[in-house]
């Protein structure tokens, strides 16, 4: 479980260029949830998860992850609760270090690390049966470059890598933006396939709403650093992106009036 | 062209400089950190080495204090960076200025002799090799112990958490890693290896002088960038002995260029040539993968 309350940041603080990211965000994830969160550019998307991450320090709030007060630890600290995918696909992995020596760097996410070889026998077994079910035919390749494969390829090594151990909470970047669109489904349905077998808790980020109603079990939306609406269960069943446009326009009709957005 | 002494003299220095490259292996291409503390700390290591053998200290405990000085020096380099956010270049400068009072403090003048000292050559005097192949000997078995150590490092959790660090430090951190703990760790290794080849330096040359790290950096580069064009830095093994490779070339090269007569250049042209071969070494690959290119789309 994780939870956020009254996350409020701003960026450039007393700057011509202050920018207030968070408002206010509060947000509480329960076990086996896989929340998809949209919004607009500059609702705070990114900056949230950061904050979750560590990536990013709030002024102000609370982030409590499986009942402890992570708000002041880095990034490095969470890690062993916090499983990340990022948005650019090269950014997930080191294209310099071998497939093996990047899973061999992620099965040992969150814990000390020693003197003893990183790439040991007993991993590869482990590796060789995650990879496989990729279908990539990446099983054979483990002394290959990471950087020899494609951004799709080194996207789904990345979740696997998110997934190699027990988190708390894996947060999605907005995973599948970089991707063209046969290789975005392909790690979409690779993500939905991951998360229902090891019933992981997830937060997605994501700029389609057509995505943020199809997948997952929960949706929320952020606007203007803070949440605008929460839907699930019965609420969130054969909504369509036509009805959250709508639930949109109300809501906005109450919090701001004078606000362009742009709806993907 | 060269005589069998300038022959074996360059191999010396090429196997101590093949020490610094591996330092600045580990600074300029793991962790992407440009560190010129290293032009303070390999003298740091010389004084160091040359203070305690004057004093009646063993030989070789005196050059493992040199280099626990100069990993010393490079934690604080690091320590500048990381803690205080000083860019890593200035950070690298800074510490590099202090030592060389630091140096001259720790000498008492500006330079020592070791002439009629025991240093960790002496013993092996006596194993009835020709006198210019003994240092030659050591410190190939030096060179190559150091060699293997490093790459057994490289490949083990923690050396792989410092390749990450450098190469994707955010992703780094997201796998749970410290990044500015591995850069403190990597920079310190790294002038703990330049430390150590600053007392052999010195041991080897039977002298400490408080001027002798001027140019250890491009030196260490040119070995190291010379290297990689000789054996392609596919893996880190090949990576690590193209730093040995590179600074024997370089050596030798330097030994060729101010024996053949007909050039005319005296040794204190030595820092020009050091430029010129510098620059060649970043230069020429770049223009064979040009050339390459051309010849391949000809053929198209």
């Amino acid at each position: 479980m994780i939870s956020a309350t009254d996350l409020k940041l701003t960026f450039g603080k007393g700057t011509p260029l202050e920018n207030p990211a968070l408002r206010g965000m509060s947000l509480t994830v329960n076990q086996g949830e896989f929340v998809t969160v949209i919004g607009s550019n500059g609702a705070g998307k990114s900056t949230f998860l950061n904050a979750l991450a560590g990536e990013v320090m709030v002024d102000s709030g609370k982030i409590v992850v499986d009942n402890q007060d992570v708000t002041k630890l880095p990034t490095h600290k969470r890690a062993s609760r916090v499983a990340r995918v990022f948005q650019d696909p090269l950014a997930g992995t080191c294209e310099g270090l071998t497939i093996e020596e990047n899973l061999a760097l992620a099965i040992k996410r969150g814990q000390r690390r020693g003197l003893t070889a990183a790439v040991k026998k007993q991993y590869l077994d482990t590796f060789r049966n995650s990879l496989s079910s990729l279908n990539l035919g990446l099983e054979d390749r483990l002394g290959d470059k990471m950087g020899l494969l494609s951004g799709g390829q080194r996207q789904a090594v990345s979740l696997l890598m998110a997934s190699l151990t027990p988190s708390a909470i894996l947060l999605l970047d907005e995973h599948t933006a970089a991707l063209d669109p046969k290789t975005a489904r392909f790690v979409l349905e690779l993500t939905e396939k991951i998360i229902a077998e090891q019933k992981l808790t997830a937060l997605m980020v994501t700029h389609s709403m057509k995505q943020a109603l199809e997948v997952g079990s929960r949706t929320v939306m952020l606007h203007q650093g803070q949440v605008v609406f929460d839907i699930a269960g019965a609420d969130r069943q054969g909504l369509e992106v036509k009805d959250l446009l709508g639930l949109f326009e109300k809501q906005r009709g109450l919090t701001v009036d004078d606000d362009s957005l742009l709806l993907g | 062209m060269l005589s069998n002494i300038a022959f074996y003299g360059a191999l010396e220095t090429g196997l101590i400089y093949g020490l610094v490259a591996f330092g600045i292996y580990l600074s300029f291409r793991v962790l992407d950190f440009p560190d010129l503390t290293v032009d303070g700390s390999f003298p740091l290591g010389a004084a160091v080495a040359a203070v305690l053998i004057l004093d009646g200290w063993n030989p070789w405990l005196a050059t493992g204090c040199a280099a626990l000085a100069g990993m010393g020096a490079g934690a604080v380099t690091a320590l500048l960076n990381v803690k205080l956010n000083i860019l890593n270049l200035l950070a690298s400068i800074l510490t590099m200025i202090a030592l060389y009072s630091v140096n001259l403090r720790i000498m008492g003048r500006p330079n020592l002799a070791l002439l009629q000292e025991e240093t960790v050559l002496t013993p092996w005097y006596d194993l009835g090799l020709q006198f210019h192949q003994v240092p030659v000997l050591l410190f190939s078995i030096v060179a190559l112990v150091s060699l293997v150590l490093l790459w057994r490092f490289m490949k083990s959790e923690t050396g792989l958490a410092m390749r990450a660090t450098g190469a994707n430090p955010r992703m780094a951190r997201a796998q749970g890693i410290a990044t500015g703990g591995m850069i403190v760790l990597g920079v310190a290794l790294s002038n703990g290896l330049v430390g150590l080849a600053g007392a052999l330096f010195a041991q080897s040359q039977g002298a400490a002088d408080v001027t002798m790290g001027v140019g250890v950096i491009v030196i260490g580069l040119a070995s190291l960038i010379g290297g990689e064009a000789v054996v392609t830095p596919s893996t880190v093994l090949r990576a690590l002995i193209a730093c040995v490779v590179g600074a024997i070339i370089y050596r030798l090269a330097i030994a060729l260029a101010l024996n053949a007569d007909f050039l005319g250049l005296k040794a204190q042209d030595l820092n020009l040539i050091t430029a010129v071969l510098v620059t060649l070494a970043i230069v020429l690959p770049g223009v064979r993968t040009k050339v390459a290119g051309r010849l391949t789309r000809n053929k198209a």
